[in-house]
């Protein structure tokens, strides 16, 4: 059995690499609507940041950033996400995911911009959530975690 | 009975490869899609969503039932994984 070396040098680089990438795929996201770039990039980019913390700290070091159990649950709150904008929008008297009848209390020009950014950060959670969770079950050890 | 998926798949293919004929030929300048939907994004992108970015307008607002499939596509894709590999889990009846 291997044993994982603690190295401190790694491990500040990562520590202080880590929030960076997030703010820039935070940025990706929000920016998606005036550069290249939106929910599936930014959750992407998210997703790397785990991934740096999972590589370089260990699976059980790193648990205490985003836990193993998160992934899927992550994936399914960015489905609902997107899916509520467009339920919302419905339920307010327009045609599924028509973000002009979202109530914000915006005009519609606004309101449909607003829309956007809330189906790319649906977007952007479906990804990172369902990438971190292949990430972690591949990287498990066989017969590790809970019984089901 | 045991023919009728058989058949289903079968009847489903003719009358996709049917409407596939129905479809305007690769790259024709005078299909509808050439001719009315991108004019309309071009010129409409910005003054509907105050979004610089027509791509962004096109994929999160005008294609956005589209795009909520696709993401349903990776998020069924990311499960599918999960339960082929199943690692780091234990059935009961193990150990």
């Amino acid at each position: 059995m291997i044993r994982r070396q603690e190295n401190v040098i790694l491990d500040v680089i990562t520590r202080i690499m880590v929030p960076f990438i997030q703010i820039f795929a935070f940025y990706v996201i929000f920016h998606g609507h005036y550069s290249p770039g939106g929910g599936f990039q930014g959750g992407a980019l998210l997703a790397g940041s785990v991934f740096l913390q999972r590589v370089v700290m260990g699976r059980e070091r790193s648990l205490s950033g985003f836990h193993v159990k998160l992934g899927v649950p992550f994936g399914v709150i960015g489905i609902l996400v997107y899916g509520g904008t467009g339920l919302v929008a419905q339920v307010f008297g327009g045609n599924y995911l028509q973000y002009e009848w979202l109530p914000f209390g915006l005009d519609p020009v606004w309101a449909r911009n607003t829309g956007i950014l809330l189906v790319e950060i649906g977007v952007a959670f479906a990804v990172m959530g369902i990438l971190i969770s292949i990430y972690d079950n591949l990287s498990a050890r066989e017969g590790e975690g809970e019984k089901r | 009975m045991r023919w009728v998926p058989q058949l289903t798949i079968l009847v489903t293919f003719v009358v996709l490869v049917y409407a596939g004929f129905g479809l305007p030929e690769f790259g024709d300048v005078e299909a509808p899609a050439n001719t009315h939907v991108s004019d309309h994004y071009i010129e409409h992108a910005y003054h509907d969503d105050h979004t610089p970015n027509i791509v962004t307008v096109m994929i999160a607002d005008y294609r956005s039932y589209d795009t909520l499939g696709e993401t349903v596509v990776v998020f069924t894709a990311g499960l599918a994984c999960l339960l082929l590999l199943m690692r780091g889990t234990r059935r009961e009846d193990e150990a």
